[in-house]
Parts: C-alpha cells; sequence; structure tokens
C-alpha cells in the first residue's frame, strides 16, 4: 500500500456492511478504517485523518446528524452518509448540517464510487477546473457559456447560476436550499416554486428528453445531482 | 329506652373479622404515652426498639434527642433514615423523610412527636399523617405523645393548664394504636429533673413554664394519661373477649347523635360528645339540620360549621347533613328511623335563632323525645353573635316599601269612597289584601310596614272621628290588633315559603346541572371531547377552573394533565398532588387535611372498576371554600365524569380489540401472501451466489456474468417489495405524513423511470405531457412511488414489444395521470377489487407479485386528495387514472 492511497472511514454498526464496504473499497485502492459507533468515529477521524467519510445516520450511541455536526466543527473532511428511504428530513438534515453527499441503502457499488470521487474531487485542490464536460453537454464556467453539440445555449442569469453551483457540486447532490440561495440570494429558501420552474426551464434548454432527464436529475424531496459521465 | 341494637355484636364480629384480614396489608402502631415533656417516652421507645433489633428491621425514621447524653447513647446502632429539609422562609427545617422512609420500607421505624406540625409545603400538615401513610404501607411504627395532644382532651387541657395546644392527634388515630404503653415519672421527679435542666422545652413552652409545670397541673395531667392508658387496656380486654367469643352480659352499644350549628360553641359540643361517647364507648355522629335560613348564614358561620363538621370526622364521628324546615322534628325523626340512642344538644343562648318564636331546640327536643335521652351541655362563654332574626335579603328593596304606601294611599280613598256604603270593619278587608300582596310579593319588611299604614291609615281617616287618631268605639282596637298580627303572620310565612321554594329551586338546579352533564356526556363519545365536556361543565357549575389527570399508559402510568379550554397553570406540585390522590384514591388539596396549601381540590375518580383519573377543581381568588351543597354537588360530578370517562376507556378498549382483530387478520394475511413472494427471489439470490462460491463449478465468464445479474436483480425485486411492505404498513398505521411541494409531474415522471431502470428494459415507455400542465401540490417521493407500482404492473402484465404509455392532462383543479398498456387488461368484476389489499387477479400465468402496489397507490393518491381508478382501454389493455391537485402557489417566474 503507497501512502497515496485515499483513505476512507467507514462509520455503520452493522459488521456485514462494514465489510462489503471494505472488501469492495479495498479492491479500489481505498486504504479502508472503521468505527462502529458515533464516538468511535469522532476518535478515529482524529487518528486516522480519512480523506472522506461514509457515516451511517442510524448509530447505536448516537444521531449521525450530530455526529456530522460534532466532526463539522474542526474538519471539513467530505462526509457522504448512509441512510433508508422514506427518511428524507433526515437526508437534509445531515446536508444541512455539513454532510457532502448522501447515499439511499440499498446502493450499488457503482454508485458508491461514484459519490466518493465526487466528493474527493471537490475537496482537493487540484480540481479547479473551469471547464465541465458531458456528452454534449459543455460548460465553461471561466466564459459563463453552455454549449450543447456545440451550440450556445441561452440562459437567463437565474439559470446560469444555477446550473453554475450545480457544475461545481458536479455529481453531488445540492439541495433546494442551495439552489435557492445561489439564486435568488438569502431570503428566498422557501420559494421552491422559483426553483422548480427555473429546473424545468433548464432541462428543456440542455436535456436532450426533458421527461427523462441526462444530465440534471431530480434527488426527490431533498435537491438536484448533475450527473457526470 | 336504652335503644338496643340486635345486630351491635355481629357488627363488632364483622369489624375484628376485616382487622384480621387487613393485618398483613397494614402496619400497627404502638404509642408511648407520656404527661408531659421530660417522662422519658423517645427513652422508653428507643430502649423498647434495641430490645427487639436483632429479630426485627428496625429504622430511626425521626428522633428528637435534645441533645440528651443517655438518649443519643441509645441512638448507636440503629440505622436512621435521612431527613428531609424544608425550605420555608429562607430557613431549612429538617422533617421526617418520608419518602426516603417509605423507599427504605423497614418493618418497624421509630418516628417520635406524633403531634408535631410539619413545615409549611410538606406533603401532610402533621406528622400523624406520615405515620398513617407508613401504616398503610404495613411498615410497623414506635411513636410518643403527651396527654395533651389528644384531640378531645384539648379543652380538659386547658382548662387544667390554662395553655391551648395547637398541635393535636385525631382521638380516631390513637384509637387505631395496636398498642399504648403508659411511660410515667412521678410529678416531684420530673420537677426535680426540669429544676436539674434534663428537661428539654422548646422557647415558647419555655415561657409558659410557670403556669404548666404546676405540681396540681402535673397531677391531674398525669390522671388523664393514666385514664387513656387503662381505658385502652379495657378495650383490649373487650376485644379479646369478642375476638375469642366469650358471651357475657353485654351492654348495649349506645348511638350518640350530636346537633352541630353554625354557632361557635359547635367545637365545644362536638368534643364533649367525643367525650360522652368514648366513656360510654359509643358510636356518634354529627348532624346538622339545614333549615330555609341556611341561605342566610354568613360566609364566617358557614366556615365555623364546616369547621365543625371537620373536627367530627377527625374526632372519629360520622357526620351527616339533613333538610328539614324544624331543627326539632328533624333530628327526631333522624335519630328514630336511624336508631341514636342519645342526643347530644347545645344549651340554648340568650339570642339563639329557634327561640325567637318558641322554645328552644333542646327543650322542644326534650318534649318529643320520649325513648330518647337528651344530653343538654353548656356553652363555653365564647362570644355569640348569632344575628337578629329578621336581618331579611328584602329589606334592600326599597321599591317594596313605595308599593306598600301607594297601595295603602290607594284602599285609603277607595275606602273612602266606600265609607258610607260599607261597614269600616268591611273595608279593613281591603288592607288586608294589600297586606297580603306585599307579604306575598316583596317579603317581611315591607309587608309589617303595609300593616303597620293600614292601621295608621284606617284609624287616621276611616274611623270615626275621622282625621284623628283618637277612636270612639274601643272595638276598633280590637281591628287594629287583628290586622297588625294578621300582617306579620302573613310576612313570615310568604319569607319561609319564599325561602323553602329557593332552597328547592337551588336543589332543582344542582339536579338539572347533574343531569345535563350527565346528558351531554353520554352524548360525548372519545376521551379527548369527554375531559373537554367534563371541565367545561365543572366551569359552568362550579365557576372555577377545573383540570382532569389521566394517566398515561405510554408514561408508565404518569398522570397527564388535560386543560380542555381552561387555562389553570399546572405545575409540578399539582401533579404531585394529583398523584398522591390518584394512588391513595382519596381527596386531597384544599379544603382538606392533606396537602391543605394546594392551589386546587384533587378528587380521585372511582368507579367501580377501579381508578380511572383525578378531577382537580382549582380554588378562585375571592372564595376558598365550597358550600356544603357545592360540596355535594361536587361528588356527584365526580362520579359521573369518573363514569364517563371510564365508559371512553371501555369503547376504546373494545375498538383496540377490534383493530387488533383487524391487523392479526392483515398479518395472517401478509404472511400467506407475502412468504412465497420474499422467498422467491432469495432462492435465485442464494442459489446464484452459492453456485458461484462452488469450487468444482465449471462456469464460463457468461454463466459467472449471468448468474450475478440474475442475484441482483432478484435483490433488487426484493427491495422494491420491502419498500412496498414498509409503505402499506404506513399507511395502515396513518403514519404517512405528506410534505407537499409545488412539483412538475414531468420531473417525478422522470424520477420513476429511473429507478424503473433495469425493470423496464427493453420496454418502450412513451411520455406525453403537455408543456402546459400546472404544478401539482405533491408529496414528490410518494407519487413516484405510485407511478413506479404502476410502471412495474404495467411492464409485467403487458406482453413485450408493445409499448406503455404515461399522458397527462388538467381537468379543473386537478391534474389527471394515465399509465395504459396493451395487456391483458382486468376482468370487469375486479376492477374495484385490484385496490384492496393482496388481492390479485387470478392469472394463469404464474406472474410474481404481492397485491400491494395498487392498494398502496391508492392510499398514497387518497392522502393527497386525489382519486384513482381502474379501467379497460377500448383498443385493449389496462387503463389506470389518478388526480392529483394543483398547485395554488401562484409564484410567478422572475426571469431576471
Amino acid at each position: 500500500m503507497s501512502e497515496n492511497e485515499p483513505r476512507v472511514l467507514i462509520v455503520d454498526d452493522e459488521q456485514s456492511i462494514r465489510k462489503f464496504l471494505r472488501l469492495a473499497l479495498t479492491a479500489q485502492r481505498y486504504m479502508v478504517f472503521e468505527a462502529s459507533t458515533g464516538q468511535d468515529a469522532a476518535d478515529s477521524a482524529v487518528l486516522h485523518k480519512p480523506d472522506v467519510i461514509i457515516l451511517d445516520l442510524g448509530l447505536p450511541d448516537m444521531d449521525g446528524v450530530e455526529v456530522t455536526r460534532l466532526l463539522r466543527q474542526w474538519t471539513q473532511t467530505p462526509i457522504i452518509v448512509l441512510s433508508v428511504r422514506g427518511s428524507e428530513a433526515d437526508k437534509i438534515a445531515a446536508l444541512d448540517a455539513g454532510a457532502d453527499d448522501y447515499l439511499t441503502k440499498p446502493f450499488s457499488t457503482g454508485e458508491l464510487l461514484a459519490r466518493l470521487r465526487a466528493a474527493m474531487r471537490r475537496s482537493s485542490q487540484v480540481s479547479d477546473e473551469p471547464l465541465f464536460v458531458s456528452g454534449d453537454l459543455q460548460i465553461d464556467l471561466a466564459h459563463r457559456m453552455v454549449k450543447l453539440a456545440g451550440q450556445e445555449v441561452q440562459m437567463t442569469p437565474t439559470e446560469y447560476s444555477l446550473m453554475r453551483l450545480l457544475v461545481v457540486n458536479a455529481g453531488r447532490v445540492v439541495t433546494q436550499r442551495q439552489l435557492l440561495r445561489e439564486a435568488c440570494g438569502p431570503g428566498y429558501e422557501q420559494d421552491f416554486h422559483i426553483l422548480h420552474v427555473n429546473i424545468s426551464n433548464l432541462r428543456r434548454k440542455i436535456e436532450p428528453d426533458p421527461t427523462r432527464p441526462r444530465f440534471i436529475i431530480t434527488e426527490p424531496g431533498v435537491g438536484y445531482r448533475l450527473r457526470e459521465d | 329506652m336504652q335503644g338496643t341494637n340486635p345486630n351491635s355484636s355481629h357488627d363488632e364480629i364483622l369489624a375484628r373479622a376485616k382487622a384480621g384480614e387487613e393485618q398483613p396489608k397494614h402496619g400497627k402502631m404502638k404509642i408511648f404515652l407520656g404527661y408531659c415533656a421530660g417522662v422519658g417516652k423517645t427513652y422508653a421507645m428507643l430502649e423498647a426498639a434495641r430490645e427487639i433489633k436483632s429479630d426485627v428491621d428496625v429504622v430511626v425514621g425521626y428522633i428528637e434527642t435534645h441533645a440528651r447524653k443517655e438518649t443519643e447513647a441509645l441512638l448507636t446502632g440503629l440505622e436512621i433514615v435521612p431527613r428531609r429539609q424544608v425550605e420555608y422562609r429562607g430557613i431549612a427545617i429538617p422533617e421526617m423523610g418520608l419518602d426516603a422512609l417509605l423507599a427504605r420500607h423497614p418493618r418497624l421505624a421509630l418516628v417520635d412527636e406524633l403531634a408535631h406540625s410539619n413545615a409549611p409545603g410538606s406533603r401532610h400538615p402533621k406528622r400523624y399523617q406520615d405515620v398513617q401513610e407508613l401504616l398503610d404501607v404495613g411498615i410497623d411504627v414506635y411513636t410518643t405523645l403527651n396527654v395533651q395532644h389528644v384531640e378531645s382532651l384539648r379543652d380538659v387541657v386547658a382548662q387544667i393548664t390554662g395553655v391551648w395546644m395547637r398541635e393535636t392527634v385525631p382521638d380516631s388515630v390513637i384509637d387505631n394504636a395496636s398498642e399504648i404503653e403508659l411511660v410515667d415519672l412521678p410529678p416531684d421527679e420530673l420537677l426535680k429533673r426540669l429544676k436539674e435542666g434534663k428537661v428539654y422545652l422548646a422557647e415558647q413552652a419555655a415561657l409558659a413554664t410557670d403556669q404548666f409545670f404546676r405540681k396540681g397541673n402535673l397531677l391531674a395531667l398525669r390522671e388523664l394519661a393514666m385514664r387513656i392508658a387503662a381505658e385502652r387496656i379495657d378495650e383490649q380486654a373487650r376485644a379479646y373477649k369478642d375476638t375469642h367469643a366469650i358471651h357475657e352480659p353485654w351492654p348495649t352499644i349506645e348511638r350518640i347523635l350530636v346537633c352541630v350549628s353554625p354557632s361557635s360553641s359547635g367545637t365545644h359540643l362536638v368534643r364533649a360528645a367525643r367525650r360522652l361517647a368514648s366513656q360510654l364507648d359509643a358510636v356518634w355522629m354529627a348532624l346538622y339540620v339545614e333549615t330555609p335560613e341556611i341561605s342566610r348564614l354568613s360566609p364566617d358561620q358557614r366556615q365555623r360549621l364546616s369547621d365543625t363538621m371537620r373536627l367530627a370526622v377527625r374526632l372519629g364521628a360520622k357526620t351527616a347533613t339533613v333538610q328539614g324546615s324544624s331543627i326539632a322534628e328533624t333530628v327526631i325523626e333522624y335519630a328514630r328511623q336511624n336508631s341514636w340512642t342519645k342526643i347530644v344538644v347545645g344549651k340554648p343562648q340568650k339570642k339563639a335563632r329557634w327561640k325567637l318564636f318558641g322554645v328552644s331546640v333542646a327543650d322542644q327536643l326534650m318534649h318529643r323525645a320520649d325513648d330518647i335521652d337528651i344530653y343538654v351541655v353548656s356553652g363555653t362563654g365564647e362570644r355569640v353573635d348569632h344575628q337578629f332574626f329578621p336581618r331579611f335579603y328584602v329589606f334592600g328593596k326599597w321599591r317594596g316599601y313605595l308599593v306598600g304606601i301607594i297601595l295603602v294611599t290607594l284602599s285609603t280613598l277607595l275606602g273612602h269612597v266606600l265609607r258610607n256604603t260599607f261597614d269600616p270593619t268591611n273595608i279593613i278587608m281591603i288592607y288586608l289584601l294589600c297586606v297580603v300582596m306585599t307579604a306575598s310579593i316583596w317579603g317581611f319588611g315591607p309587608s309589617i310596614m303595609t300593616a303597620l299604614f293600614s292601621v295608621l291609615a284606617f284609624d287616621f281617616f276611616l274611623v270615626p272621628p275621622v282625621l284623628t287618631f283618637a277612636v270612639r268605639d274601643t272595638q276598633y282596637l280590637f281591628t287594629f290588633v287583628g290586622l297588625l298580627l294578621v300582617g306579620v303572620t302573613l310576612s313570615y310565612l310568604s319569607a319561609r315559603v319564599r325561602r323553602q321554594v329557593e332552597i328547592s329551586q337551588q336543589r332543582e338546579h344542582e339536579m338539572v346541572v347533574l343531569y345535563s352533564t350527565a346528558r351531554t356526556l353520554a352524548l360525548t363519545t372519545g376521551i379527548e371531547a369527554i375531559v373537554d365536556s367534563i371541565v367545561s361543565n365543572a366551569k359552568e357549575v362550579f365557576a372555577r377552573d377545573a383540570v382532569i389527570f389521566l394517566p398515561d399508559i405510554q408514561q408508565n402510568g404518569a398522570l397527564i394533565p388535560r386543560v380542555g379550554d381552561s387555562k389553570p397553570q399546572i405545575d409540578e406540585n399539582d401533579v404531585a398532588a394529583a398523584t398522591w390522590s390518584y394512588e391513595h384514591k382519596k381527596t386531597v388539596g384544599s379544603g382538606t387535611d392533606t396537602l391543605p396549601e394546594a392551589k386546587a381540590r384533587f378528587l380521585p375518580l372511582v368507579t367501580s372498576g377501579g381508578i380511572v383519573g383525578v378531577l382537580a377543581l382549582w380554588k378562585t381568588d375571592f372564595e376558598n371554600h365550597l358550600t356544603s351543597e357545592q360540596e355535594q354537588l361536587l361528588e356527584a360530578f365526580s362520579d359521573l365524569a369518573a363514569v364517563a370517562i371510564e365508559r371512553a376507556h371501555l369503547a376504546k378498549e373494545s375498538r383496540d380489540a377490534q383493530i387488533l382483530k383487524a391487523s392479526e387478520k392483515l398479518q395472517t394475511a401478509l404472511l400467506n401472501s407475502v412468504s412465497h413472494d420474499l422467498r422467491t427471489p432469495l432462492v435465485s439470490v442464494i442459489g446464484a451466489m452459492s453456485s458461484l462460491k462452488e469450487k468444482g463449478m465449471q462456469l464460463s465468464e457468461t454463466d459467472r456474468e449471468e448468474l450475478i445479474q440474475v442475484a441482483l436483480d432478484e435483490a433488487e425485486r426484493l427491495n422494491h417489495l420491502i419498500s412496498n411492505l414498509l409503505d402499506v404498513s404506513r399507511i395502515e398505521a396513518g403514519a404517512v405524513i405528506l410534505s407537499r411541494q409545488p412539483t412538475d409531474i414531468q420531473d417525478v415522471v422522470g424520477v420513476a423511470l429511473e429507478q424503473l431502470g433495469q425493470r423496464a428494459e427493453g420496454r418502450q415507455i412513451d411520455v406525453y405531457l403537455p408543456k402546459t400542465l400546472p404544478y401539482v401540490s405533491i408529496d414528490s417521493g410518494l407519487v413516484i412511488q405510485v407511478i413506479l407500482n404502476l410502471l412495474d404492473n404495467a411492464v409485467k402484465y403487458s406482453p413485450e414489444g408493445f409499448p406503455i404509455e404515461i399522458s397527462a392532462r388538467q381537468i379543473e383543479e386537478f391534474v389527471e395521470i394515465e399509465v395504459a398498456d396493451f395487456g391483458i387488461g382486468i376482468p370487469k368484476e375486479d376492477l374495484e377489487r385490484v385496490f384492496d389489499k393482496f388481492y390479485r387477479v387470478h392469472r394463469p400465468d404464474n406472474v410474481a407479485g404481492s397485491g400491494l402496489g395498487l392498494s398502496i397507490a391508492r392510499g398514497i393518491i387518497e392522502a393527497h386528495g386525489g382519486q384513482i381508478t381502474a379501467g379497460n382501454h377500448p383498443r385493449g389493455g389496462t387503463v389506470v387514472k389518478f388526480t392529483l391537485p394543483v398547485s395554488r402557489s401562484t409564484v410567478k417566474m422572475d426571469e431576471k
């Protein structure tokens, strides 16, 4: 194992899930550390300095949201939370507390690896690439330019600022509040309607089939995600 | 006749049997009785405790050693329960740690000074009540007591010593002691110890030392103590005879009835009755006769009456209130009916009300009581403040007098007209009519005045010589007197009738209140509504805030206040008081002996089935005490409330039982239907995985790939099924909370298609959504689930190669979404039933499914206020349509 291997801390009280994650991630050349409680997680994060943390929301000793808050007091290490379907409120709470992304159980290894990559890219400074390319879509942040199959797409300022935030967080979920704050400024965080209308318009402009979005993916009840290739 | 009660010996046996039954549950109390401080009661108690220490679990509940060395020495080796410090006006007062003692639950507790008054804010005002609680839970108690603290001896002691004892113990408590040990010391020796400073005296007692510790006093007190102890021994001997059925000539049980009145000597009378009762070993009762005059009692008198009645209860009497217009008659009747053999009554005082119109109550009683002994007890010379009889409320009604004067004037005018036609003695009838009218309408005062004025007017204007008061014919004097007497009598009678009417109106009012309360409660269902109804009714009837405390099963039966529409501030003390009332099934709080400083009266709501809660009636700022009528009403009211709450509980229980039965049915159906569906995917997953693990298998790379794909697909299916099961249970439990947002249908369809993923591989799904479709107000996560389930069905029940269509349109305030396939459709008779849980259309080909998808879809759509229907497309295939409400949010996009 080389020193350059990314370090992942897995926090889950289910041993079988930890084992499966360890096997899958080690095979992908991650260095894996494990913790089974919130307290362990906090200690382990100090000791091992992981590059990314995978955190289950249902821990025996404390709430995962609480753990997130605790960690965020001293570290900006990306946190990906794991939760079950139907607990959208928990997911939003975790994201608000500072988590970077979430995965709904059960998930596939492919999904997990994509989230890990996206999360780590954000934290490493090298990724300040002003150009996002996915299929026919090309977004140049440096020149404020969006192109679809080489054709420039005209956008309103609101649409562009939404697009920009999604690009900066490519591959990661961006909550409705975050998007609204970016697009409309503080005070509009509850006007979801504005957001939905703008996203619809955006989709109509860049998606080949707006009913089956390829780029801007809805995360029901939470927010949106820009899909990478 | 000395009223023999044939049941008396039988009663005694019954009492014994009861006592025997209760003994294991109930602790015994031994009192170390002394005649004065310093005789060595505490010392004797500790010595006795030390003797049995090795056999019995003894702890010290509270001992005051007053720093006496020999007493302190006896304490060594005894376990002492920590005291409780009570903060009162900034001073920490040590009190017995009752709760600690209850928690420790020893076999025997030593508690000094039974007559002690606890610091304000304690659970009970008196220590003997603490002891009672110990006894109630089966802890034996040794305690000490000085004879001057015995309630019924208070006034005797006051006579001997000139000191009025404030701390007393009710005789009933002492009667309940299973043993009394006299701790004696000759007075000379006591005085010697006193001089040597060996006797501890509280500061205030020291002031009275000279007066109190005179040898004569001490001798008298000593005699009292000895008498009490001797009486006790006598009783014990008799109890022994009784329980061992030794039949000897047995004195008949005497039954003593004491008539109390609102006069200030009532307490004296009650104490005298108690002494008589204990000397005669008699049963006794305090009786109050409520006459129509009750409405005239001042608040002071009412207070004194209730104090007297309460004292009687403390001294071990029963009490009763009966209604009647004549005190003596009612008492005699009551005594006869209930076989009371002796009546104790107060000596008439000069201005006693009942004396005004005849003989005193005592005299009347003696006159009527042929076979009942009457005891007349003198007053104590305390201030007696009976008001003179005619303090009538009608005096305030000046209009009555005015009308009286007008009537007399009119009569005089009429009489003047008629004086030549009629004889003056007939004209007097007109005046009589005036008197009768004023008496019946305006009451006592105006009618007396009318009578007087009538006489004067008649004399002045109509009796010759007219216009003078002189009377020629002396027979008119007789007419005057007659007119006046008729006036007075009529006034008195009509006033009386009026008050009887008032009382019966009040009774009627109470009946109406109770009836209407009962009616509303009977018509109300649901515990919340019943509580609200009780609270608002109580507020109306008693003009006080009421709170119902009900035990909450989810919080270990802790009492939770339900305030209804009243708004008293409830703190933890109130909850504690309610809890005490609940646990002990006793009325506590203001106006009672337990927790009298509480802000409310707490009544346990007891039914035949047990206790269901506590009704708390808040004090008002200006009136603390309930009248005796209100007390009775309150009792009846709380019974009604208790029954209503119990009824609600029973109804809920039966409903719960039904729900439980239904959910059991659901579970059985679930197991039957789902176990197969749950297991099928697992068979594939386990099969595929174990094949891959098997070492000797000759699997090509494609085979391996295929096995892995099978396992993955089946695991997905299992996940889908479990999601559906969780949803159905959430919908069943009513736990679906919609978090609605204005949502683009297109967005929702997109996510559903994305999630369908693998399951629809190779299927063509056409989406037709008009661009002008308004937003819908939905919980997108749940609606995605609906679309997913419909698509899943469409994929399963239509052949490959045929498209599936999703379309939508606006219909008024709804958006209708339609999922159609080209499959086999649904038999007509099943179109409605497919939405039932676990219902599956019988199909020849064995398609896997749980029969939950559509039922969940319906649950979710209906929760949104929409509708879902299934039908068959004219060109073939199934069509499921559902509606969702259009979002009202009309925010216009601001396209910057």
